[in-house]
């Protein structure tokens, strides 16, 4: 292990800023953009279901 | 079951495979996305030269081959879909440049953080750096103009073109570094070669290629299906597929 504690961890040999601030940025984007696509397809499947039910009660 | 390319390329099929195969893309991306980072962090050594800075190349270099890759799978795409007149290539092609247009992202953005402390500057117009900035601006524009086009083929087709043209940018990026000698170093990896790393640090890099794969796979195949939902609403399986349970 290369860290004694976690305060050193956070720190990371005074490159904290840059490390941390390229992996939050990362997994911020990678999260964003799973949801966003999740929603979207739910959307489009709402969106279908709302103009198929439309045309059943038509 | 008769199985060949072309199974999928019926928008209602690979919609329902597409369905199944995400969880499992998922799964893995998890997995190795966890070891990736537990490699990276708990495993590899600090670098005697660039301290714990370096560790932002266990996501920047991932991040950079899958800005070139996906631009690849974009552009093959997206000329099958123009050769052959393939609703469902197009698709998967528009599904694509997002995804891709991130990475491309990211690998800007932690090459900046990594360059400010290692090189003492977040940006220069290196060769490698402009060329992955134009790849960026390529991505943006496939986007815009299939997104300004409302006719799918039409912008499918449009979108092609650009896409095709592009393509030259990706070995511009890929050999920069050798073609012109400035600031961004040459690449560590190579085939027929000794990596220039150590093993903990290469498997650390390998395993999150591995995860933002997976990743990829996962977002674009979701992303896919929704596309095919939007473009096909009107077609009779995509209605029998958003009936209500129990009515015919």
């Amino acid at each position: 292990m290369n860290w004694q504690s976690f305060d050193q961890f956070v720190h990371m040999g005074g490159y904290g800023l840059y490390v941390w601030g390229s992996y939050s940025v990362t997994l911020v984007l990678m999260l964003a953009e799973a949801l966003a696509v999740r929603h979207r397809r739910n959307l489009a499947l709402a969106a279908a279901r709302s103009q198929t039910k439309m045309e059943m009660t038509r | 079951m008769t199985l060949s390319l072309t199974t999928y390329a019926a928008p209602s099929r690979f919609y329902a495979a597409a369905g199944a195969w995400v969880p499992w893309c998922w799964a893995v991306a998890a997995l190795f996305g966890a070891a990736g980072l537990y490699t990276g962090f708990a495993i590899a050594p600090t670098d005697f030269q660039q301290g714990d800075a370096y560790r932002i190349i266990f996501i920047h270099v991932p991040a950079a081959w899958m800005s070139m890759w996906l631009y690849l799978v974009m552009a093959f795409w997206a000329a099958i879909g123009w050769m052959l007149n393939a609703r469902m290539s197009a698709m998967l092609a528009r599904a694509v440049a997002p995804t891709g247009a991130m990475f491309t992202f990211i690998a800007l953005w932690t090459g900046a953080l990594w360059g400010k402390p290692t090189w003492g500057t977040w940006w220069v117009w290196d060769a490698r750096l402009t060329s992955e900035f134009i790849l960026l601006l390529l991505y943006g524009g496939y986007i815009a103009l299939t997104e300004a086009i409302d006719d799918p083929r039409r912008a499918a087709n449009a979108g092609a073109l650009l896409a095709l043209v592009g393509v030259v940018n990706v070995p511009i990026i890929y050999f920069s570094v050798r073609w012109w000698n400035t600031l961004h170093q040459g690449s560590s990896i190579n085939l027929g070669a000794a990596p220039k790393m150590a093993a903990t640090m290469l498997t650390a890099m390998l395993l999150m290629t591995v995860c933002f794969w997976a990743y990829s796979f996962a977002v674009v195949f979701t992303r896919a299906r929704a596309v095919v939902l939007e473009q096909e609403s009107d077609t009779d399986w995509v209605k029998a597929l958003a009936r209500p349970e129990g009515t015919q």
